[in-house]
């Protein structure tokens, strides 16, 4: 293996997880968080911050101990790890920001059983070195954040008429108060699958058709 | 402690603050186990199994070693639940080998079922004791299974529809979440003296 091939190896790893494979709208995980703590962009930014931390820390020391981890307890081995960062997430959260921690109640605590963490604990970084641990981490937790961005600006914008706590529009606006309460977030989630399935088959009508055009 | 207390716990879990719909708690096996009425009723039991055991180890934990070391809590809780659902997983391997295929990936997925944890804090902050606790799990579990039975049911049926083909599959079961959802918040002024 080349240089040249190893940091393109390490860009994919990095880059998949933005968008080509991004946890939320592609594998559909981490749903709970992403469902219930959308409801402003600045409490979605907040939990993405918070999946970051552990979902780097979790990968880093996972590929660290990669091969002393037993394999028939590595999954009970993995979640111990990730309880450990999340407590820490926890606490210097309260400390830190407790406006914040408030709002995101219990949801802090149960970044531990977000399934994008152990997922990637068991097809990734158990496997890997632990350079391309942290870059997959990276690139899924900033996939995680953004999925998280979308669906909370959208949703306070929409249901709050505001962006960040900011007022966007007049007083004649009316908030569509049903897209910050939970049905809101199955919603927009449905909505934007709508149309991410619409692009694709848009551009998989335009493949065939520039295919056709071209045999003819 | 007296009975109409419980049965207020009870009731308050499973329709008014229903896990599922309301506070977005266990959408993993909410989406991925409830293409059929039969498996999602028993994911839902297996589920309700857990969350009483979990209920009660962690009333115990909490009683008896966390108030010395607080910062053990989620560690701690997330050994219980892993180790009953290992323990639920062989039950149902030897009693029911087709359920065992049938819920496949999603049983051991049950360790990571924010219901489940969400529970075992929910209780503890709530401040509930040990017979409190049991009506809130038993509440959650039956919200529950509710919740996964009436969208099994709802997607039996939608399976056959005519619908748009970028419609179809996952947007589509959100849609009926959010329907369902909404439906659910019409609980919500139930019991409204408490």
């Amino acid at each position: 293996m080349t240089a040249q091939s190893d940091r393109e190896r390490a860009v994919t790893e990095l880059v998949k997880g933005i968008w080509r494979e991004n946890p939320v709208f592609v594998a559909l995980l981490g749903l709970c968080p992403a469902m219930a703590v959308t409801n402003s962009a600045i409490n979605a930014l907040a939990m993405g911050g918070a999946t970051f931390f552990v979902l780097v820390g979790s990968s880093v020391l996972v590929s660290l101990l990669r091969s002393w981890i037993p394999k028939q307890v590595r999954i009970t081995t993995f979640i111990v790890i990730i309880a450990t960062f999340v407590t820490v997430a926890d606490y210097s959260l309260h400390a830190l920001a407790p406006a914040v921690y408030k709002e995101l109640g219990a949801f802090i605590a149960l970044i531990v059983v977000n399934c994008i963490i152990l997922g990637r604990q068991e097809a990734f970084a158990s496997r890997n070195s632990v350079g391309l641990s942290a870059l997959d981490a990276l690139g899924m937790s900033a996939g995680f954040t953004l999925a998280l961005f979308m669906l909370g600006s959208i949703r306070e914008v929409l249901g709050n008429g505001s962006f960040f706590g900011v007022p966007l529009f007049g007083a004649g606006f009316e908030p569509w108060v049903v897209m910050i309460l939970p049905p809101g977030g199955f919603l927009t989630m449905g909505t934007l699958l709508m149309i991410f399935n619409w692009l694709s088959e848009r551009r998989k009508r335009s493949a065939q058709l520039l295919l056709e055009g071209g045999a003819a | 402690m007296n009975l109409t207390n419980l049965v207020w716990i009870f009731f308050s879990a499973a329709v008014i603050n229903n896990f599922t719909l309301s506070l977005f708690l266990g959408l993993c096996p909410f989406f991925g186990v409830s293409s059929k009425i039969g498996t999602a009723f028993r994911m839902g039991v297996a589920n309700i199994f857990v969350m009483v055991i979990t209920v009660i180890a962690s009333w115990a934990l909490e009683t008896y070693v966390l108030v010395h070391a607080p910062y053990l809590q989620l560690i701690s809780y997330i050994v219980v639940i892993a180790s009953t659902v290992q323990f639920v997983e062989m039950v149902i391997k030897k009693m029911s080998p087709s359920l065992f295929r049938a819920l496949g990936i999603f049983l051991p997925l049950i360790t990571t079922n924010c219901a489940i944890l969400g529970l075992a804090l929910f209780s503890v902050s709530k401040g509930y004791g040990l017979v409190e606790g049991i009506f809130y799990a038993l509440g959650a579990g039956v919200g529950l299974t509710l919740a996964l039975v009436l969208m099994a049911g709802l997607r039996e049926d939608v399976e056959l529809a005519d619908t748009p083909k970028i419609v179809k599959g996952t947007a589509m079961n959100f849609f009926i979440a959010g329907i369902l959802s909404m439906a659910f918040m019409g609980f919500a002024g139930l019991f409204a003296s408490h």
